[in-house]
């Protein structure tokens, strides 16, 4: 549900990345808090336990300009990846715009990933979305990994309505921008049919 | 849950801010916040500044989402009320129809028991401009005769720009 104010003239869409335990998903959005402009960014809250595991949700706010004399914020959020906080993953979907999957190359979580958009496709159901139509980005993290399953064999496996696919190092920052891009897109050209 | 953007015309926007503004005053508040349920500050009223206004949407919604699952996990429908007691300040958060969370910040200038009953008041009133919304969101809806979206005409060019520096 985008939250479109017209009194103030703002849009705030909220992105949510989804995936397995330890993909990469807060690598993402410290990255994106790292480079953003400080004017641009707000705080970047983690609600992390002691060993730095996402608990409930990390969450960034960033200014991105105007469209058509609207400010754009987005909201971007991640979930706890670990199965066990399925219910808490379930209240961060709720009223998102586009969801950023964050799939880990590693040869050893092809299983993880799988069952991650699953589960995805079930928690973003029970909030009244549908994972083939809502906004998608699909991102290959971790290319640098010795032991990375070939691009052909994810998309095979991972791939499953023509999504964007965006190959990514996010510790090093690759592809952590244009997979944002690819997703503010979506969502973005999703509101003209609001 | 059909996707039903929640958009607020200047005229509605008003009234919402006025009700937060006088509740500010009446139940001596430091800060009143109208927040969405998905997280998103729809109105404010008093000392706004001192406060990071966007993190204190966001946690809120959670905190109340996360209260919500509690609730349904021993059979409750929700809980209408979260009050947090610190040793200055206070944190008064309740629901206001189905998307609203109400947030009132306070100290020894005022009380629980002010501040909870300007609250019912000031929810009653925020209840009727939700309803309105609502209705007139899903009269659009159901005419077809849908309100013109000022974004029809994005660009590739106008995303590229977002991203420009
Ligand atoms: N080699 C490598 N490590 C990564 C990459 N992205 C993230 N990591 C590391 O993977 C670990 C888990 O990342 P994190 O963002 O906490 O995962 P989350 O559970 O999805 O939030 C951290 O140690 C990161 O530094 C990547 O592209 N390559
Ligand atoms: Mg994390």
């Amino acid at each position: 549900m985008t939250f479109i104010n017209y009194a103030s003239r703002e849009i705030n869409c909220k992105i949510v990345y989804y995936g397995p335990g330890l993909c990469g998903k807060t690598t993402n959005i410290q990255w994106i808090y790292e480079q953003a402009n400080p004017e641009k960014r707000g705080k970047l809250v983690s609600l992390a336990t002691e060993t730095d595991r996402t608990l409930f949700f990390d969450f960034l706010p960033l200014d991105m300009g105007t469209v058509k004399g609207f400010k754009v914020r987005f909201h971007l959020y991640t979930v706890p990846g670990q199965v066990f906080y399925d219910a808490s993953r379930k209240l961060i979907l709720r009223g998102c715009d586009g969801i950023i999957f964050v799939a880990d190359s590693q040869r050893a979580r092809m299983e993880a990933n799988i069952e991650s958009i699953a589960n995805l496709a079930t928690n973003l159901k029970e909030n009244g979305f549908d994972i083939r139509s809502i906004p998608y980005v699909l991102q290959l993290n971790k290319r640098d990994m010795p032991s990375a399953a070939t691009i052909p064999e994810m998309e095979r496996l991972l791939r499953f309505r023509n999504e964007p696919m965006i190959e990514a190092v996010a510790n090093k920052g690759g592809g952590v921008i244009e997979t944002l891009k690819a997703a503010a897109r979506q969502v973005l050209m999703e509101l003209q049919r609001a | 849950m059909a996707k039903l953007d929640l958009m607020l015309f200047e005229e509605e926007y008003k009234l919402l801010q006025e009700i937060i503004g006088r509740l500010e005053k009446d139940a001596s508040a430091k800060v009143v916040f109208l927040v969405d349920k998905n997280g998103q500050q729809i109105a404010a009223a008093g000392d706004v500044k001192s406060i990071d206004a966007t993190s204190l949407a966001s946690l809120t919604a959670g905190n109340v989402a996360a209260t919500d699952g509690l609730a349904k996990l021993i059979g409750e429908k929700e809980f209408s009320l979260l009050f947090h007691e610190g040793e200055k300040d206070n944190l008064h958060i309740s629901i206001v129809g189905k998307r609203g969370i109400l947030v009132v910040i306070f100290d020894q200038n005022s009380s629980l028991a002010l501040v909870r009953l300007r609250v019912k008041k000031a929810s009653k009133e925020l209840q009727e401009i939700f309803d309105q919304v609502e209705q007139r969101a899903q009269k659009e809806a159901d005419s077809g005769s849908r309100f013109e979206s000022p974004f029809s005409e994005i660009t590739d060019e106008d995303i590229d720009r977002l991203f420009g520096d």
